[in-house]
This record gives C-alpha cells, structure tokens and sequence, in this order.
C-alpha cells in the first residue's frame, strides 16, 4: 500500500509498504477513505519530537471501512463492513484511566510506556503516527491502518454524512471542542485564542456554543483572521499591534480575558527577546519548545482566570512566568484530548446542523502530494489552512 | 517501587562491600602503577607498566557473582481475587515474563521453570510454592539441585478506595559461578528491577485489556543504515506470543492459496 513516511527532517515521501496485518486480538483493520495533516504533524515534519525513526509513517485524522475485525474486538461494537472515523488517541477502556473517562491517558496502549516514563514520570496513552516515545504506531496517512482495542475508539458512522463532514472527529473539532471545555466558560465569559489554525477554528465555535460572549482570535494569517471573524471571533494581528498583551487589555476594560487559551504550542511565534533566545536554543537542540505564546497567554489571562493549552508541547520550557501563575490564581487545563468523550455528542451536532466542520478544509488532494503539502500547509502558503487526502486517488502504487 | 537494583542480602553486606574495596583498590593501584611504569621510559619500567595494566585489566573484568534483587509494583483496575488467580496458575507466567519459556505445573505446589537466555541457552529450576494466603500473597523458592537458586513473592493488596489492586513482586536470583551465571545475568542482570517492571506493566496489560499492546509486525518505510544495523545485531528477542504465532499461521495460509 501507499503510505506517507517521514524520511528525515523536512523529508516526507510516499513509499510502498506491506499492508498492515492483525496483530492482537483487538485489533482491526481500516481501508482509509479519507486522511488529514494535522498541524501537530508538523512539529514531526520539523524535527522538533524525539524518538522519531526514518520510515516511521505519519497521520492521526483519518477514517475508513472496517476490512478486517480481529477475535477479541466485540462484534456488537464493531464488524467488517463498518463505516468509522478513528480517534487519534488508543485507549483499552479498561483501565483506572479509562474508567473515569481520562481516555488520552490510558494505561495500556502505549508499548513503550517506559521511554514516555522516563521523560513524564508516567506514560499517556498510545498515539497513531506520533513518535516512538508515545507508542510508535504507524500512522493513518496510508490507504490501510491496523486499529488496536477497535471495540473502543472508532465511532460507527449514520448514513448519508460525507467524509468532509465527519473525518475532524478523528482529532481536531473534539480537541477544539475540549479547549473550550477547558476554559471553564460560564454565561458571558471573553475568551482570548493564540492562533487560528483549524484547532483554534473549532474551538473558537465551541466556545461559543459553551456559552461564551465575546472570543478574541490572535494570528497574522489573514485568511485564518477571517475564518476566525466568520465564526463570530474579533480578531487581533498580532504582527499589526505593538503589544498583544496591552491591546487585550485594553479591549476587556483592563481586566483581562476571563480564559486564555495557547492554541499554538511548541513552535510559536513572535517577536519578544525571550522568543529569539528560544529560537536560538532550538536551533542548537537545547531546548524542544518555544513557549513565547504560553508566557503571553500567562501574563494576559484575567486575575483567577482559566489557562487551557491544547497546543502540543514536548520537553522542558525555559522562562515561564511561573510568579505571575501563583500569584493571579491561575488554573491550569491542558491534555491530549480524550477522544470518546467528545465523539459521538459532536457526531450528534453534526447531523443535526449545527456545525459543518467542512469549512476548514482548504486542500483536498491525492495522497501522492502528502509531501509537498506539509511544506504549503507549515508555511501557509496557497492560502492552506487544513489539507484532506485521497489515498486512493491515483491508484494503489506510489510512482 | 522502592529499591533499586542489584543488592547483596543484608547477611553479605559488609563482605561484598570489602570485595568491592579490594577490586576498586586494585584497579587503581594497578593503574597507577601502570603509569609509573609508562614514565619511567626505561626497560623496568616497561615491566612495570605491563605488571601493573594486568593487575588493572584483571580487577576490571574480575566481577564477583552477585545476587539479583528486584522490586516493583503495579495498581490494577481488579479485584484481588482475579490477579491471584491468573498468577496463582503459573503456567500463566511465561505470558508477561519475557524470558520464560515455559512453566510447568507439576502439583499443587510444585513446578518446573524454563527461562532462555541469549543464544537459545535454556535454564530450568524447580519451583516450590513455600507460603501463600489466598487471594493475597504467593511466596515460592527453587529446589535445591536446580541451575538457578531463585526466590519470589507476589502480594495482592486493595487499593485505597477500592480502587483495583496493587500487586507487588520481589525477585531474588542467585546465579551460579560460570557460564549459567553470566546467561542469568544477561538475562535479569543488567537492570533487574526494570526487567520486573516491565513483566509486571505486561500483567497488568493482560487483565485490564486483555493483550499485551505491540508494533511488532506493523507496517514502515526503508529504516536507515543505522537502525538496520542494529536490528542484525539484536533480532527480535522478544518471542511471539501464541496468538501472533496463530495469525502469521493463518496469514501464510492466506496468501499461500
């Protein structure tokens, strides 16, 4: 089969592979329909997580038709022939951790829990296509996936919702859904969001949905600044304004966003001393992130506000403002998203109308492009905001 | 998990402690003699040298056989009751312990134990279960006469809140002088308690999840020349489990008609 491999930095190409097999009783395989490049997978494509191998294959949004069920997978829960959008996160189900429904942090689904443990202290659950360190499984940028504990991650699909519709439950409208969950939004509440990539797009709607007045968008891509305004967001360049920090002020009467969330992560942006010393530390790989949008997200949030951080962050970060945090009373809400928690209610949405998580995309295009794409989507070019594969498109070879 | 990895028993404290003095002592003696000897620049001096770098060589490869001792302990979402009965059937263990081949259930307390080594070298030890409560501790010890002298325990305890069962092991391997030692050694030796650890975290993937999660098998790109290599050099030692064997059986049927 064809899959996307990351070959080396800034190195992805498409190569031929054996097509996955059942390897554990839970175990499924998927024949992928549809597949997605997250904006996490760029960190991957910039190096910038560890325990990546050369030949590792990528993708964690993708969905499909159950071709194959292993025979531990209950088949109440899922049969061959099934359609599903799989959640990037493995979870057993089982465990302390999925029983009191923290899915993301599963027990046992990650085979090499002991290197995430050595650097967390303890290991969060399996990812498809996200490093050895959480997992090491292949990924979804493939035209088949094998699934482990199937009977718990993927969603069984209704009829009649095309894959545009439904492929963002795989990962990013439950982690947008999630971030704004996170805010801890009452009544009326000012949301401010680092960044209008599609994570913050959906989190921006949810916010709204969870009862929030007022969402102010922070970016400098000007297509995204619109997405943003057309889902109900001001927005604020943060290339066109001397201090992101003074201008939210200034717009919330001096008290500042009652939420602040760091939709960015580890590869920020910006133009503060602090952000050239991270710049110049990751260049020279002493440090994997670059917190500049965490530490303005920090100094920004309102006295007692809420910091919810969906953007993915890898090893130790260097000047944080942490007197700032104790002093205003800060709560912290942060995670990889817990998949199963939000799936079906936003399936729900979903068909209902709510919401038609389509209007992210900007690219579809054959899975034989997936290269070129990671370069177009981390530097925006083309107007690119969110790229759908086809991995079927151009046949079941790679040229 | 409190304590760490190799340790002598209490009883053999201070008398490892001098054999590690004297080894040290000679190291450093011999080095520094060594050294001397390199100065000297002349044809006693030479002897010197060499005298000296044997007795450093010899006090650096000189290990003494020492006695494994590991700890570790996992929470799992069960009650006690199930845990014990899983490892209560010793047949079982082989499942998480990675270096077991086999276990044996010969009657109610004992069984015969197979572990293997690198190499395919096989190790066996009659087990004698010594103590047990119920549903709550299980103590064995190997037989005299067996290649290997091993102690182990295992307890299950409810957990605060009735939150599952943490299970506890200790290990204890005393290894014989020669060539059964050092393929215990290579087997539990380097870090015992991360190799009880790991067949404890596989326990406890068995009952929550009913499997043992695993990549080996699935699909990638061309490695490079580096991973290559080491993957000629250390093939998988893991073994399959019998369903992996099972599926490759019926994978090879498949593609075969």
């Amino acid at each position: 089969m064809k899959a996307v491999c990351w070959m080396g930095v800034e190195d992805m190409r498409v190569e031929n592979v054996p097509d996955p097999e059942i390897l554990n009783p839970r175990d499924a395989i998927v024949r992928i329909t549809s597949t997605c490049i997250c904006g996490s997978d760029l960190h991957l494509y910039d190096g910038y997580i560890p325990t990546l191998e050369q030949g590792d294959i990528l993708g964690h949004e993708f969905m499909g038709e159950v071709v194959e069920v292993g025979p531990g997978v209950d088949k109440e829960k899922l049969k061959v022939g099934d359609r599903v959008v799989v959640p990037f996160t493995i979870a057993c189900g089982r465990c302390f951790f999925c029983q009191n429904q923290l899915w993301s942090n599963c027990d046992n689904t990650n085979p090499n829990a002991w290197v995430a443990e050595k650097m967390m202290g303890y290991s969060p659950s399996g990812l498809f296509g996200y490093t050895h360190m959480m997992g090491g499984y292949a990924g979804g940028q493939a035209q088949y996936a094998r699934v482990p504990c199937a009977d718990v991650g993927p969603l069984k699909l209704p009829e009649g919702l095309p894959d545009e519709k439904v492929v963002f439950l795989s990962d990013i409208f439950p982690t947008g859904y999630m971030a704004a969950e996170n805010c801890n939004i009452r009544q009326g509440d000012t949301i401010a969001i680092w960044g209008c990539g599609p994570v913050a797009q959906f989190a921006i709607r949810s916010c709204f949905m969870l009862g929030a007045e007022r969402v102010i968008a922070i970016d400098r891509v000007p297509e995204r600044l619109r997405m943003a305004e057309d889902g109900g967001a001001e927005t604020i360049n943060f290339e066109e304004v001397d201090s992101v920090i003074d201008t939210l002020k200034f717009l919330t009467g001096n008290r500042g966003p009652d939420a602040c969330m760091d939709a960015v992560g580890m590869e920020a942006s910006g133009h503060s001393l602090l952000y050239y010393m991270d710049r110049a530390k990751q260049m020279l790989r002493l440090n994997l992130d670059r917190a500049e949008v965490l530490r303005q997200c920090i100094a920004a949030c309102r006295k007692g506000g809420t910091l919810s951080i969906p953007g993915v962050y890898a090893g130790l970060v260097d000047k944080v403002p942490f007197g700032a945090l104790m002093n205003k009373g800060l709560t912290v809400k942060t995670g990889q998203t817990h998949m199963m928690r939000y799936m079906k209610p936003l399936l729900d949405r979903v068909e209902r109308g709510d919401i038609d998580p389509s209007f992210v995309i900007s690219h579809r295009v054959p899975i034989d492009r997936a290269p070129e794409m990671y370069k177009v989507f981390r530097d925006k070019e083309d107007h690119c905001t969110k790229v759908v594969l086809d991995p079927w498109a151009n046949g079941a070879i790679a040229a | 998990m409190t304590q760490a990895g190799t340790r002598s028993r209490d009883a053999g404290e201070s008398l490892s402690r001098a054999v590690v003095f004297q080894r040290w002592g000679t190291l450093v003696g011999g080095s520094a003699l060594a050294l001397f000897g390199i100065t000297r620049r002349s044809k006693s001096g030479i002897a010197l040298a060499t005298a000296g770098g044997l007795l450093a060589y010899r006090a650096a490869r000189n290990k003494q056989p020492q006695e494994f001792y590991a700890e570790a302990s996992f929470a799992i979402n069960c009650a006690p009751e199930e845990a014990y009965k899983f490892w209560r059937n010793f047949e079982n263990l082989p499942q998480f312990m990675r270096h077991l081949e086999s276990v044996r259930v010969i009657d109610n307390r004992h069984s015969e134990w197979t572990a293997i080594g690198p190499l395919g070298v096989r190790l066996h030890w009659t087990a004698e279960i010594v103590d047990e409560g119920e549903f709550q501790w299980i103590v064995w010890r190997s037989l005299p006469g067996s290649d290997v002298e091993q102690t182990g325990s295992v307890q299950f305890k409810r957990a605060p809140g009735d939150r599952g069962t943490i299970v506890t092991a200790i290990m204890e391997y005393t290894p014989p002088a020669g060539a059964v030692g050092k393929t215990l050694a290579s087997i539990v030796g380097k870090d015992p308690e991360f190799t009880l650890r790991e067949d404890l975290r596989r326990f406890k993937q068995l009952i929550e999840a009913g499997e043992i999660p695993t990549t080996d098998g699935q699909p990638h790109g061309p490695r490079s020349a580096i991973v290559k290599t080491i993957q000629v050099l250390y093939p998988e030692k893991r073994k399959p489990t019998e369903f992996e064997v099972a599926q490759r059986v019926v994978g090879q049927r498949r593609r075969a008609s």
